[in-house]
């Protein structure tokens, strides 16, 4: 019997986008003029020939089934001409040329479920790992996190009533790549590694995992006969990083993984230079399926910052108007030792000045 | 039909809540698809267990080194056996989504049509990355399902020490703030390194990213080893129609407050008309029959509030371009590490501004699979060498806008100043 071929992949890469624009977009590149919102969820676009375009924003779950994706395709192919797109927070947009379509169109959206808003200063959808469902060294879940966060902060997504747009992230280990934001959810271990002596030997290349480790607390050792490594727990800061090069180094733990809340990370340089987030505070339980404990921690949060930063300021510009003391008062969040930085580079982190707010 | 579905205490109440429920979506296909009814069962599991249950592995294309991210379940019985077997094999494509994430429908449905065939129909629209992640299937329907996705026009992404998926905001598409065509940017550059996107033989991962203007939507300077971000070198632009519009609406305590006070370098000023300054350098609007907005556009460094308050009454300029920054990447192994510019201006509006872009690219990667460690970040390779030795491994002059201050120590030996100096007066005399 004749062998099939063997099918070569055609190396095609990234796909034009000009076949999948909305003709008002395609019509219209690199042509707008300006922008408004006529409502939460909705953006206004009008070029410099006085064209203009509607956008629709929705929220989904974006680990979505493919009912989900063809019940989004039928809404766009009855009012949005066949077009879609998805923001980096997983919203899916329409857009549309005739503003009376609208109202038809969001009133689809939302009997099916999908919430309509997060644009402008809403809170907007959670951008988020994979979690249990597909990781390989996840601490936590992602889309669980998500789904218990996002139905707490549904009316938030569907307004516009924070004092600036609020992204939030969740992340299941250190790496973080759920990304800065201005708050994020993420894994903080609090133990060394359990180490299954048995299988080091045969599952890690020792030298790369030794080299992995930020603060050399791993080094070679013979366990049991076997070549094994073992870690120095005193200098150990519990971060994870020998894991993924090394499974039998189990750093998740059900009790003492726990979840850190960050604050104040922003990468648009509007106003003040783009900011890294600091930690507010740790020690919160992996507590599934819901995980209370972190939602009351991210709503007290929000709530505070919606009743007392000015508009426009970002979490990092309330916190840089009203102090860190400040915060912590407001937000009843203990300041603890823990949140005083010790890593490299630190000393620009501590008061070198007499600025105190009394 | 597909088999009876295990108990999902946990997972149920997910369901619950007015936010989509991705259980739900996934107790849909569980009606058809055992896989789908054995991953509910496992991810049950990790719910009540609270851990996590899957391992890596060797999968992927013909002629690809990367892309498939293999997964292989650990929860097994006392023979070895897995619990939970029509699941027991879950990899996750990545697919390289278009500029700007747009679709058309007809192209959303061949792609469910596909990997309900040959995957349990769980897609993500994207991963953090920016591909777009089929999730679940067999080693054996891997190639099946990526031959009919590649015949689509779409292609692997990233995974491993490679060139890594990169992602592109809506830009010149949608938005008047765009200062670049994003999306041919990030085609050209990205397709001139599909051989290391596919076949990962870099030091470690390295990813591009695009954002059409110094909001950064892409949040690019936090994440990308090279940062192209739109920007404008002449003025900003006015329009007094719109700029009255929306001081009628907002008044003068917004204009001051919102606008005026939030100016990160005091570039603006409220003036009596008959006072605003004529200077080529600055840009006025008048808000109503007496006061206008003066901005000093030498002082302005293109933060995007003011524009972002009154947009449309304010807009960027026309002489456009990029700011390019290398070296953003989140904690792991040394810390985080912002983006630091190395071009503060590229021109992108000609075909030869985009090779450029391109050749740069290029450059920095040659630097970067040269003399990274294995495992080592751009930004974790200048940490240790020195933005000099890099600027000067590329081919890059020095500038002080690569810098927030100059040196604060004087750990440095300068016994080459005057040459350096004479340098620099050689360049300036043959500009």
């Amino acid at each position: 019997m004749a062998q099939a071929t063997i099918r070569r992949a055609i190396e095609c890469g990234v796909p034009d986008n000009k076949q999948y624009l909305h003709p008002k977009l395609a019509k219209n590149y690199g042509n707008w003029k300006y922008h408004d919102r006529p409502r939460p969820g909705v953006l206004h676009h009008v070029s410099h020939d006085a064209d203009e375009v509607w956008t629709v924003r929705a929220g989904t779950q974006r680990q979505m089934d493919v009912w989900t994706i063809r019940k989004l395709c039928d809404i766009a192919d009855q009012y949005a001409e066949g077009r879609v797109r998805f923001t980096i927070r997983s919203n899916i947009e329409f857009m549309v040329g005739d503003a009376a379509k609208v109202a038809p169109l969001i009133a689809a959206l939302e009997k099916n479920g999908f919430p309509v808003g997060g644009t402008g200063n809403s809170v907007s959808m959670i951008s988020h790992t994979q979690g249990w469902l597909h990781c390989d060294i996840p601490g936590t879940d992602a889309s669980g996190v998500v789904k218990a966060l996002m139905d707490d902060l549904y009316e938030e997504f569907r307004r516009e009533e924070m004092p600036n747009r609020v992204h939030l992230s969740t992340s299941c280990c250190e790496i973080n790549c759920g990304g800065q934001a201005d708050i994020a959810i993420i894994i903080q271990h609090t133990k060394p590694p359990v180490i299954n002596h048995d299988l080091v030997a045969n599952a890690c290349e020792r030298p790369t995992v030794v080299a992995r480790c930020p603060v050399a607390a791993i080094r070679p050792a013979l366990v049991n006969g076997k070549p094994s490594l073992e870690v120095d727990e005193k200098k150990c800061i519990c971060c994870g990083a020998c894991y993924p090069p090394c499974p039998p180094m189990q750093i998740n733990d059900p009790e003492h993984s726990k979840l850190a809340i960050w604050i104040g990370g922003k990468n648009s340089n509007a106003r003040g230079k783009p900011t890294f987030m600091k930690m507010v505070t740790s020690g919160l339980p992996n507590n599934a399926p819901r995980w209370p404990e972190v939602g009351a921690v991210v709503k007290n949060i929000l709530h505070v910052y919606k009743n007392d930063a000015r508009p426009w300021e970002r979490l990092s510009d309330w916190v840089e108007r009203i102090g860190w003391p400040r915060f912590f008062e407001k937000t009843g969040l203990p300041f603890t030792k823990y949140l005083i930085d010790d890593w490299r580079g630190a000393r620009v982190n501590l008061n070198a000045s007499t600025h105190i707010r009394f | 039909m597909a088999k009876k579905p295990h108990p999902t205490p946990n997972l149920d109440q997910l369901e619950s809540g007015p936010w989509p429920s991705f259980v739900t979506g996934l107790k849909r296909l569980a009606q058809d698809k055992d896989s789908v009814v054995d991953l509910l069962g496992h991810l049950e599991h990790s719910y009540q267990t609270r851990k996590g249950y899957w391992k890596g592995g060797t999968v992927g294309v013909i002629g690809y080194g990367g892309g498939v991210i293999p997964r292989f379940t650990e929860i097994k019985d006392a023979a070895g056996k897995p619990v939970f077997p029509d699941a027991a094999e879950f990899h996750t494509l990545r697919i390289m989504p278009p500029p700007g994430m747009h679709y058309d429908t007809a192209t959303l449905r061949k792609f469910c049509d596909i990997w309900e065939t040959h995957g349990t129909g769980l897609i993500a629209f994207h991963g953090q990355s920016g591909d777009i992640m089929f999730q679940g299937c067999t080693s054996e329907n891997t190639q099946k399902a990526f031959d009919e996705i590649n015949e689509m026009g779409f292609d692997m992404g990233g995974a491993g020490p490679s060139v890594r998926t990169s992602m592109s905001c809506v830009g010149a598409a949608r938005c008047e703030q765009s200062c670049y065509d994003e999306a041919k940017a990030h085609r050209q550059v990205l397709n001139t390194f599909l051989d290391d996107i596919h076949r990962p033989a870099l030091p470690y991962k390295f990813k591009f990213k695009f954002s059409g203007c110094p909001n950064d939507c892409m949040n690019s300077i936090q994440r990308a080893d090279m940062a192209v971000i739109g920007t404008w070198r002449d003025n900003i632009r006015t329009d007094e129609a719109l700029a009255k519009k929306w001081f009628a609406k907002h008044g003068m305590d917004e204009l001051v407050n919102d606008v005026v006070a939030r100016c990160p370098t005091k570039a603006i000023q409220i003036k009596d008309i008959s006072k605003v300054r004529k200077a080529g350098n600055i840009s006025s609007v008048a808000v109503n029959a007496e006061k206008a907005l003066e901005i000093d556009n030498k002082d302005c460094v293109r933060c995007m509030h003011c524009i972002n308050v009154m947009t449309g009454a304010l807009a960027t300029g026309t002489d456009k371009g990029a700011t390019i920054l290398v070296g953003g990447n989140r904690t792991l192994k040394i810390g985080d590490l912002m983006g630091t510019v190395v071009v503060p201006f590229m021109p992108l509006k000609e075909e030869e501004d985009y090779e450029k872009l391109v050749e740069l690219g290029q450059a920095i990667i040659d630097f970067f699979a040269e003399n990274a460690l294995e495992h080592e970040r751009t930004g974790e390779m200048i940490e240790r060498i020195g933005l000099v030795n890099f600027l000067e491994g590329i081919g890059l002059e020095v500038d002080a806008n690569m810098v927030s201050a100059p040196r604060t120590n004087p750990y440095v030996r300068a016994d080459g100043w005057d040459d350096e100096v004479a340098k620099i007066n050689a360049r300036k005399a043959a500009a």
